[in-house]
């Protein structure tokens, strides 16, 4: 009997021939993250224990991106105890601010994750490293002190998912209607304590940017994991990281063989997906995005771990471009890295987005979960290219958030409602 | 462990952005963070709570954010137990980490109403709804973790296993 690729991964890192899902296993990690909400949390745990010392300077990532800029004194105080234990124990991978990026886009930018790699993370959208063809996934605060000290995690082994995506997604269809789509098909705990793993000529056809939505969203579907398996696009990615860096040096990559061993497959017609939208208050209340045209909105968020990378911002900028954002609507992006404001200064992107009337962030965290820059007070109502719509979630328990893609978005901010490309006149100049 | 207390009933898919809201995540203080525990899908919780008393829940509770400070919140608000149809899996890890009984059981949620006692014996892995007359099963826990659960959690057994290598 085959094993999946989560399967091979695992075992290798339990230093293991094969397991199977169901196997509780210690696995070597790789990298281990934490963020300036998780960290603190986690190293009063570690040092409560007795701890001194961190496995290993290099493998352990502190990610000040959540409250930062510090959005007041409380936040400012987590963030110095995060930056003091950095300096002590002399981390490696700390970003300070005018560095620092939104971790999932972030560090895979940095090349510090490799395919076939372990990484868990205090930060439930650890998962979307599974785009490189890597394990990842998140854990608490605890686990992340105990993975500090010890250099490994157990985990059980998980079953997996096998989605396929028949045919190619149509104009203006991006990974994230895709992986809304899924979540609407399976619902929010459809992937339970499960690896879903992306196959299929729409995810061969797939960006980087777009498997990294997907896999980010996979927590989403109550899954552990996401991952996609290695290819052409994945070389490409890795090879265009950082001189020296891990995923530059990546060494033996895993496939799932043909006869492995799935919980259930499914299959998905990918050209036949809508650009998808979530409702309040939960990502799985799916519906096609024309569906809802016309319902009113008061801000438009383009950006986050899920949607924060260039072609996203491209995206926005394709239907932004010569358009101005409605007088009735704040349009904000959250770009991912200071790499892609770098960029998106660099191809007219970011120009595109400001003189359509958008405001352009640093990377935060931000608004994604209610924290600053841009919260909604009662009865507002948002289209975010973020991953959560839960009540309360950006704001006030009184406001909505409606989950879309960079495209539905920036269209929503021109009508001023919730629209579609097409409807804004996108597509007819090309 | 048996505890015994007054359910506080909730729906499916509770996520822990309702169970401690993110505006509060500027502090890991527990008593600070208990505070406002439940505060976005029951604002009168933490008026109503009394020590001992348990959360029953349908299915997928914990869902979304891994933030460790929901099972902290909950617990240092003063919740013995939570009894659910299923757990989210960090929430489920980050139960267990942190010292938060959990009990798996579908029946007990589904039939337990607000305001009922019920009565948890973790040991010997029985929910009894005391108001009802009824006893259910409870789901055990794999044998690894229980191993864990009984040397005190995940850092404990972490110092004991480094200290063997």
């Amino acid at each position: 009997m085959g094993q999946t690729i989560t399967e091979k991964i695992l075992a290798r890192a339990a230093g293991k021939d094969a397991v199977r899902a169901g196997d509780i296993v210690e696995a070597r990690v790789d990298l281990a993250l934490a963020n300036d909400i998780t960290a603190p949390l986690a190293l009063a745990e570690f040092e409560k224990a007795g701890f001194t010392n961190v496995f290993d300077p290099a493998r352990i990532a502190l990610v000040p991106d959540h409250f930062t800029p510090n959005k007041d004194i409380k936040a400012a105080g987590q963030a110095k105890k995060m930056r003091e234990f950095a300096r002590a124990h002399g981390i490696v991978n700390y970003f300070e601010v005018g560095r620092v990026g939104i971790e999932h886009v972030l560090l895979p930018d940095q090349g510090l994750v490799a395919p076939g790699d372990v990484v868990i993370g205090a930060d439930s959208h650890t998962c979307t490293y599974g785009a490189v063809a890597a394990f990842s996934t998140g854990v608490g605060s605890t686990d992340f002190a105990a993975a500090m000290a010890w250099g490994r995690v157990w985990l059980r082994v998980p079953e997996s998912i096998r989605f396929v995506y028949h045919g190619r997604l149509r104009p203006f269809v991006t990974g994230k209607d895709l992986m809304l789509h899924t979540i609407g098909l399976i619902g929010v705990d459809g992937a339970l304590y499960q690896a879903m793993e992306f196959t299929g000529e729409a995810i061969e056809a797939l960006s980087m940017d777009g498997r990294f939505s997907m896999c980010n969203m996979a927590i989403e579907a109550g899954g552990k994991s996401g991952i996609v398996g290695f290819d052409q696009k994945t070389t490409q990615y890795l090879q265009s990281r950082p001189e020296g860096s891990r995923a530059r040096a990546a060494g033996e990559v895993f496939a799932s063989d043909p006869d492995a061993s799935y919980a259930r497959v499914v299959d998905v017609d990918a050209a036949a997906v809508p650009p998808t939208v979530s409702r309040p208050h939960l990502p799985s209340n799916t519906a096609p995005a024309a569906d809802l045209a016309g319902i009113a909105i008061d801000q438009v968020v383009i950006g986050s771990c899920t949607n924060g990378r260039l072609e996203d911002l491209r995206q926005a900028a394709s239907i932004l471009r010569g358009r101005t954002v409605h007088p009735g609507v704040r349009a904000i992006i959250l770009p991912g890295t200071q790499q892609v404001c770098l960029e998106a200064a660099a191809d007219g992107t970011m120009q595109t987005l400001i003189e359509a009337g958008c405001a352009f962030s640093t990377p935060t965290c931000g608004p994604c979960l209610g924290g600053h820059m841009g919260v909604l007070a009662e009865g507002e109502r948002a289209v975010a290219t973020t991953n959560r719509n839960f009540v309360g979630r950006m704001g006030h328990t009184g406001s909505e958030v409606y989950l879309a893609s960079p495209y539905v978005a920036a269209a929503s901010a021109v009508a001023g409602h919730i629209a579609t490309p097409d409807t804004v006149g996108a597509g007819e100049e090309s | 462990m048996v505890f015994e207390g007054i359910v506080h009933a909730y729906g499916r898919d509770v996520d822990t952005d309702v169970i401690i809201p993110a505006r509060y995540l500027t502090t890991s203080d527990p008593v600070e963070l208990a505070r406002h525990a439940m505060e976005d899908i029951d604002a009168d919780f933490v008026r109503r709570v009394q020590p001992g008393d348990i959360v029953v829940a349908l299915e997928n509770f914990g869902c979304g954010s891994s933030r460790e400070h929901a099972p902290v919140a909950l617990r240092a608000s003063g919740v013995s137990c939570v009894v659910a149809a299923s757990f989210a899996r960090i929430f489920y890890r980050n139960a267990i980490n942190t010292g938060l009984p959990i009990v798996v059981c579908p029946d007990a949620a589904r039939e337990a109403h607000a305001g009922d006692r019920l009565r948890v014996d973790l040991g010997a892995g029985v929910v009894e709804n005391l108001s009802q007359g009824r006893r259910y099963a409870a789901e055990a826990f794999p044998r690894f973790m229980q191993d864990l659960i009984d040397r005190g959690g995940l850092l404990p057994y972490v110092k004991a296993h480094m200290q063997e290598a």
